[in-house]
């Protein structure tokens, strides 16, 4: 039987499990953004005519829940690459 | 086989610079040399393409001035129309007085944003040095603006008169943390997706050469060349939507300046 050598060194190991777990953020930044898109749609869809008015509010509350998504992601790309 | 495949793949991939993150350094345009304050960089091209962008459409295409408008003139009312309405919905007339800075910050980060998107282009506001600074040029000028106009009023942006008493000192410093932490994810929210969205491409782009490589005919080429063309319909919208979303939290803390309390 052969013995598996592990090579590469163990920082590189560690960024990259850490790049791995950082990616988890990236699910609550999608159930937020689903839940405030879905709020707007349940309320377009009793009084559409007071719809248009609050599509900036919606944008302003999907550029809040995705920025923290986009955190989360950018903590994973800097372990991956810089390393 | 599949490893030797994989192996050659990547050295080739090396020598084709598909390494996600290469696409954002900033790279002098003649020669190798270092880079000076003076060095022209593909990042003063690309800003320079897009300023040039700019003028094309809002003072070339305007110049006519018809009463009718041209093409041209039609999509610059609908940009000075688009944003005007935004300045308007969020801080009132008073607002106005800012158009021209907010229509600056609008179109430049609109122009870059997009022609980032072409092939073997800059994005430039994927580094957080540029958004940064922006972000920190809107948090200072909004900061002052709101201390010259209404002195130490503007300090009852912190304090919420519709909690009760016994809350309002820690929500006053909540307020405060959060007031500071704005400039922090103005940027990183502009300068995080639009490198996050560039590196996916980049990322599938590097499974297309290996598959290229790896399979004959190169026939598992439309898995990653699919997801490369969803991710720019994606990416198209994303730039556009961030762009209108940096204008209009400008906007926002314009309107906490100049009217402030809750």
């Amino acid at each position: 039987m052969e013995e598996a050598m592990v090579t590469g060194d163990l920082v590189k190991m560690g960024a990259l499990i850490g790049a791995g777990l950082a990616c988890t953020g990236m699910g609550g930044a999608a159930i937020g953004v689903g839940h405030v898109v879905g709020n707007y749609l349940s309320g377009a869809l009793r009084n559409p005519a007071a719809a248009g008015g609050q599509t900036a509010t919606m944008f302003i509350g999907i550029a809040f829940a995705e920025a923290l998504g986009i955190f989360s992601f950018l903590v994973a790309l800097l372990l991956m690459y810089a390393q | 086989m599949a490893e030797h495949a994989v192996e050659g793949a990547v050295e080739e991939g090396a020598k084709l610079n598909i390494h996600p993150m290469a696409q954002f350094e900033i790279t002098p345009l003649f020669g190798d040399g270092p880079i000076h304050w003076y060095t022209p960089t593909n990042v003063t091209l690309w800003l320079f393409i897009a300023i040039v962008a700019i003028v094309l459409l809002m003072v070339i295409a305007t110049r006519g001035r018809n009463v009718v408008p041209s093409r041209g003139q039609s999509v610059a009312e609908m940009v000075y129309s688009f944003v005007r309405g935004m300045i308007v919905d969020i801080t009132g007339e008073e607002g106005l007085k800012y158009f021209p800075y907010i229509m600056t910050l609008f179109l430049i980060i609109l122009f870059t944003n997009v022609l980032g998107l072409l092939p073997m282009s800059f994005t430039v506001m994927s580094h957080i040095a540029v958004t940064g600074v922006l972000a920190m040029a809107v948090f200072t000028a909004v900061t002052l603006l709101g201390f010259f106009k209404n002195g130490t009023k503007f300090l009852k942006i912190f304090w919420i008169s519709e909690a009760p008493l016994a809350l309002r000192p820690i929500l006053a410093i909540i307020e405060i943390i959060s007031y500071f932490v704005r400039p922090v994810s103005h940027s990183i929210r502009l300068a995080g997706n639009m490198m996050a969205g560039h590196a996916v491409i980049k990322v599938f782009a590097g499974f297309a050469a290996v598959l290229a490589a790896g399979t004959p005919l190169g026939i598992g080429l439309i898995a990653p060349v699919g997801a490369i063309m969803a991710v720019y319909g994606l990416e198209l919208l994303v730039v556009v939507i961030q762009a209108y979303v940096f204008t209009i939290l400008t906007c926002v803390y314009l309107n906490d300046a100049l009217h402030p309390g809750h």
